[in-house]
């Protein structure tokens, strides 16, 4: 079921939590909100699933004009950040509870409910109580309740926002899994660039209560529209009015034609990535990214002075114009 | 060893333990064990028989009834009352918040004697702003049950809601968000998700507004008028006996009123021993790696 949001604005007192959002999601695919904290981003999925109003615009799903339906009666499935179990009911019933609100068989119940342990791998834990699971448990139990009820579409706010890095990345590779086998047109907000990259289609960067730029993770790290989204979607330095992107950075030991001088400051092993640190001769930080390989024929050292050169820079106008790309040929 | 020691930092050294145990084991049988032996002990000085009959004859077992019903009827309404305010307060913004929390606390604030002229202002049927309307309609106030049913429901109003709005404020909304958005509707939502998650709070609340009501004196003597065998509750009862030198009948009636208060203390302990082995039996205590969490907070649970 696509997902369509139209001139969405939402406004808290003074503050302007969405500015006039217009989002268009496909059927079936799998869609990251990204953007820092503040940005409307949990807003706007509240709004696509009920739980916030808003002020004005509308909201479509399936073609269908959700904006005044109450949130109940959309059937969407939402996930919480802090998995909202609910405490006093065992995994079986917390998954069972939206059936059971819609009149389901017994027989029928208990059947579902079982292939949704499978397909979130909590068999055998169907009658503990939500205390007795770890954090990844509890929201894959949380997933799999959302699921019971077969919603149009599936949301998740910060789904892997409050567990540990570990248990962060195998659930991504787990809900990319989960995604290629049930196929309900997903979105998921989250602040991590790497999360939204790793695991979805489609990115919607927003800034400011705004859509700054939507597209595939490639056509995002490759064309940033903005110097927000080239800062937000990998990291970026600046050399004068250019911004360069860490692996784009050529280190030299000879002054060349547009090289700047930099002292390196912190040489960084990574694994197989190094990270240094430098700072050019007008102070700013700059930072690139070489291989080991690359580290050892250059022979780099802390304390000393290099030279850089951007291999690739996008220039972005104040004014909002088209970036160029320039595409440094090397000396 | 490392377990034995951080616990002698805890809780420091045997001198000082023992000395901290005797301090509030002390203080418990000063204030509250000794009084209620005495209590229990006069009453039965001169045999069970002179108990039985204090306790039996017409006006005490009328006192007794009386008592009952005055629960019967404040502490259910107070409840849904209770319940109610406590939502309202905790899940919605409104001008005027600020002042209706206050409010719910006056009558910890007022003294029950002014809660009881209050009501005769009220509803007194010769001059009450109320009252005499209410009279020409063929209904009493003062002097009558109803009048009492009211002094009580105003004292024991704010126990419910006190305690029902901290678990509600720690539970949050997002449980309840969950249910709505799995298709359950407002009541479906409050009678499946916050009722069980408020529980302890409403059971607490209940048991402090129970004993409230059964041991009220002040406001219910006010508008009673403490017509003995008619408008008397156990309490009032109480007094008049005491007044009379009737020693044998005073504690025998005391310990009726002590024993009900027990029974409702009682109850709330079977109900909650009830609900953890349900816990239990799903296998908690053993495997949970986990605290097992439990909705009331520890320092109440000893209650």
């Amino acid at each position: 079921m696509s997902i369509i949001v139209e001139n969405a604005r939402k406004q808290f007192g003074d503050f302007v939590a969405l500015d006039d959002v217009s989002i268009e999601v496909r059927d079936g695919s799998l869609t990251a909100l990204l953007g820092p904290s503040g940005s409307g981003k949990s807003t706007l999925l509240r709004v696509i699933a009920g739980l916030e109003q808003p002020d004005s615009g509308r909201v479509l799903i399936s073609g269908e004009d959700m904006t005044r339906v109450p949130v109940q009666d959309r059937n969407v499935g939402f996930c919480f950040q802090h998995y909202a179990a609910f405490k006093h009911m065992t995994v079986f019933d917390n998954i069972a509870f939206g059936m059971q609100i819609r009149k389901q068989g017994k027989a029928e119940i208990k059947k579902r409910v079982n292939e949704l342990l499978d397909l979130v791998q909590l068999n055998g834990f169907a009658e503990r109580y939500p205390s007795q699971l770890s954090g990844g448990q509890r929201q894959r139990m949380a997933l799999a309740r959302a699921l019971a009820v077969e919603p149009k579409v599936l949301l998740l706010d910060e789904p892997f926002g409050a567990l540990d890095a570990r248990v962060r990345a195998d659930l991504r590779q787990w809900l990319r899994r989960l995604h290629d086998e049930v196929h309900v047109t997903t979105i998921f907000v989250t602040h991590d660039q790497e999360e939204a990259m790793d695991v979805a289609e489609q990115i919607v960067v927003m800034n400011e209560g705004a859509v700054v730029q939507a597209g595939t993770p490639t056509e995002l790290y490759d064309h940033p529209a903005t110097e927000f989204v080239m800062n937000f979607v990998g990291s970026a330095n600046r050399i004068g009015s250019l911004l360069v992107r860490p692996h784009d950075v050529e280190i030299r030991h000879v002054k060349a034609e547009g090289a700047e001088e930099a002292m390196i400051d912190r040489i960084v092993h990574l694994g197989f990535e190094v990270r240094v640190e430098m700072t050019l001769a007008d102070g700013n930080p700059l930072t690139a990214q070489l291989t080991r390989t690359q580290l050892q024929e250059l022979e780099l050292e802390e304390r000393q002075i290099v030279y850089v050169l951007p291999a690739r820079a996008k220039v972005f106008d104040a004014n909002g114009g088209s970036p160029r790309t320039e595409e440094l040929a090397l000396a | 060893m490392a377990a034995s020691t951080s616990k002698n930092i805890v809780k420091g050294g045997p001198v000082a333990r023992i000395g901290l145990r005797s301090v509030a084991l002390g203080y418990l049988a000063i204030l509250l064990i000794f009084p209620v032996i005495v209590v229990f002990y006069k009453a039965f000085e001169d045999g069970w028989s002179v108990a039985w009959e204090a306790v039996s004859n017409p006006e005490a077992q009328h006192a007794i009834w009386l008592t009952i019903l005055m629960v019967l009827v404040a502490v259910p309404i107070n409840t849904i009352f209770g319940i109610a305010c406590a939502i309202v307060l905790v899940r919605h913004r409104f001008r005027g918040r600020g002042i209706l929390n206050a409010i719910i606390d006056m009558p910890f604030a007022i003294s029950p004697v002014v809660i009881g002229l209050s009501l005769i202002i009220l509803y007194g049927s010769r001059d009450g702003w109320f009252g005499q309307d209410l009279a020409a309609m063929g209904i009493e106030v003062i002097f009558t049950p109803v009048g009492m049913a009211l002094a009580t429901m105003f004292v024991s109003l704010p126990f419910v809601v006190r305690e029902v709005v901290p678990v509600l404020e720690e539970i949050g909304d997002d449980q309840e968000q969950a249910a709505a958005t799995l298709g359950a509707g407002p009541w479906q939502t409050f009678w499946r998700i916050t009722l069980p998650s408020i529980r302890w709070g409403v059971t607490y609340g209940v048991v402090l507004a129970t004993a409230r009501a059964l041991g009220e004196f002040g406001a219910v003597s006010v508008v009673s008028g403490r017509v003995a065998g008619s408008t008397e509750t156990l309490p009032v009862y109480l007094r008049r006996v005491f007044e009379s030198f009737n020693e044998a009948g005073t504690y025998a009636a005391a310990v009726v009123l002590a024993l009900l208060a027990l029974i409702v203390l009682a109850a709330m302990n079977l109900i909650q021993r009830r609900d953890r082995a349900i816990l239990a039996g799903a296998g908690v205590a053993a495997e949970a790696t986990v605290v097992p969490h439990t909705d009331v907070p520890d320092e109440k649970e000893s209650a």
